[in-house]
């Protein structure tokens, strides 16, 4: 299982600034961070390779932060993987509430974020199917 | 179960009698004062004439202007030698009003708040730690007195200095404490900053919420976050302090002490008097005190009195809480708004801190209001819907609250700045 963080912020400058430096800090390395926003304000989600750690770095700091599972799941970088996935998905009626994906190691694998409601039952139906899920280790051995 | 069972028991038609006597001496004093006697003179009323609670309606009313207008003996009725303390606000526009005090002035008013601790169930074996700074401010040392003289251990603390606070609070077993609402929220997320519950690691019984008018919600946010009684302390440094009304245990309006304050509850427009229930502004006549009568005195409080008698068996009036001030009523969209509503709605939702601001612009002869509050990190789950929903519920609740909507920011905790005394929760940038 991977473990993504999820920060709330005011959307206004320095916001990013002010993790990332406390990443920078603490040694704490970004794989993947995506940012929403509404209305004033946004969630940062970040895939670091120690959770934990970022997660306490940013609670010392008095951030609303809030660490969870998701599942990351390995592919090929090639047409027709990440249909692959949504076509499982939608097979079994798993709806996503949030994704994301990025690409490792010089174009051969990708990496796609999923966060889902049901969060077990879609694990042990993407392993059923043959894909690979990765831990937080192995998304850094990458 | 009553301090003095006689007064507070009290009937009505005896309650009147003792009014009418004490009006009679206070309008002996009231002669005693260069602005009484001008105001009856220019007014052509004879205050010998003036003898019940119906014909005070004779004198027009007393206002905070008038108070600064006779600084500083304007309203003095003894010589100085007979005067023991005085009592000053400072207000914000400069010449502060000033309240004189015989030395039997001070008994009187220390008995009334030893009857409203006595009241709430304060007794001589509990530890009071008094929030409230001393000095000028009457809340400190009016309450101090009061419990002293129900045989409490008294901690003169005063206000600020949290940590102290807390310090003590621990390692004296307080069990009562004094505290103005909007500082009672915050010490306890400071309390729980040290690792300390405040419901269990402290003996908290009685907090007495005053200086501030709050919600019904926030009592009830205070009494669970501290696992004691909340009661409602109402006074003003004009009718000498605290202990002018006070909350009962039944916690369903305070009784304001009718033996020592003549109340009307007036619409503020024509300042006809107000049926039960209907929102109008206190007016208080001091009619116990010697040094410094104030007659009719337009407090700015809105209230409403509530009918029928009380269960706790005391027959003086029950009051609401202080639905808000004439003065920090602000109006937006032509709809008058008090910051205590928009306090209740917040109050109603968890995810929310208590701290807020309400923000008021022009831009381009367009107003804007805005509601700033700051999100609690430990009801933070990752997902930015839950938060856009938690905005727009706010906003909806405000909506049908104050009949306007306002635009809500949710800010990072800790963002607003914090205040151990009354908080400013209004901020009118408007330019007129």
């Amino acid at each position: 299982m991977a473990h993504q963080i999820s920060v709330f912020a005011e959307n206004k400058p320095g916001r990013i600034e002010k993790i990332t430096r406390l990443f920078w800090k603490e040694k704490v390395n970004i794989r993947a961070i995506t940012i929403s926003s509404a209305n004033g304000f946004g969630v940062i989600k970040v895939l670091v390779d120690q959770p934990q750690k970022a997660f306490d770095a940013l609670r010392a700091e008095g951030l609303p932060v809030y660490q969870q599972e998701v599942i990351a799941i390995s592919m090929d970088d090639q047409p027709g993987e990440l249909y692959k996935v949504a076509r499982v998905l939608s097979e079994n009626n798993i709806n996503i509430e949030d994704s994301y994906g990025f690409v490792v190691k010089n174009r051969e694998k990708a990496v796609l974020v999923l966060q889902v409601e049901s969060q077990p039952q879609t694990q042990s139906i993407l392993e059923k199917n043959g894909f690979q899920l990765l831990t937080d280790e192995e998304i850094y051995q990458y | 179960m009553y301090w003095e069972k006689d007064i507070e028991t009290i009937n009505r038609d005896d309650l009147k009698k003792l009014q009418s006597e004490r009006i009679k001496k206070t309008m002996v004093q009231a002669k005693k004062t260069s602005y009484y006697r001008d105001l009856f003179q220019e007014q052509h009323i004879d205050p010998d004439t003036i003898q019940t609670p119906e014909d005070l309606r004779m004198i027009p009313p007393t206002t905070k202007e008038n108070l600064r207008s006779g600084f500083p003996f304007g309203f003095l009725a003894t010589s100085l030698d007979e005067v023991v303390r005085l009592h000053s606000s400072s207000g914000t526009t400069g010449t502060p009003t000033v309240i004189y005090h015989t030395a039997e002035d001070l008994v009187n008013w220390t008995n009334l708040l030893a009857r409203s601790l006595y009241m709430v169930g304060m007794r001589k074996s509990d530890t009071f730690q008094n929030m409230m700074s001393y000095g000028l401010f009457t809340g400190g040392l009016g309450m101090h007195y009061g419990g002293e003289k129900i045989g409490a251990l008294v901690i003169p603390i005063g206000a600020g200095n949290s940590k102290r606070q807390i310090w003590f609070l621990k390692n004296f077993k307080t069990t009562v404490i004094h505290i103005i609402p909007s500082y009672a929220l915050l010490l306890s997320n400071l309390i729980k900053n040290e690792d300390l519950d405040p419901k269990k690691d402290l003996n908290l019984r009685i907090i007495l919420l005053g200086a501030e008018p709050h919600s019904e919600e926030t009592r009830k946010r205070v009494e669970e976050l501290y696992g004691a009684k909340a009661f409602n302390s109402y006074g003003l440094s004009e009718m000498n302090g605290p202990g002018v009304a006070f909350e009962c245990p039944f916690q369903n309006g305070s009784h304001l002490w009718e033996d020592a304050y003549v109340l009307e509850i007036l619409n503020p427009k024509t300042m006809e008097p107000c049926a039960p229930g209907e929102l109008g502004e206190i007016v208080l006549t001091s009619i116990d005190r010697k040094a410094t009568p104030i007659i009719r005195y337009q407090t700015k409080d809105l209230a409403y009195l509530i009918d029928g008698p009380c269960p706790c068996g005391r027959t003086h009036s029950r009051i609401s809480r202080i639905q808000g001030r004439t003065d920090d009523m602000f109006i937006y969209h032509g709809v008058n708004i008090f910051p205590i509503q928009v306090e209740k709605v917040l109050m109603n939702n968890p995810e929310v801190g208590s701290n807020y601001r309400i923000v008021l612009e022009r831009q381009d002869y367009r107003d804007t209001m805005k509601v700033e509050v700051e999100i609690k990190s430990e009801l933070f789950f990752g997902e930015l819907q839950k938060l856009e929903r938690l905005r727009e519920r706010i906003q909806a609740e405000l909506r049908s609250e104050t009949l306007v909507t306002p635009e809500v920011a949710l800010l990072e905790p800790e963002t607003l700045p914090t205040s151990e005394g009354k908080a400013q929760r209004v901020f009118d940038n408007r330019q007129l």
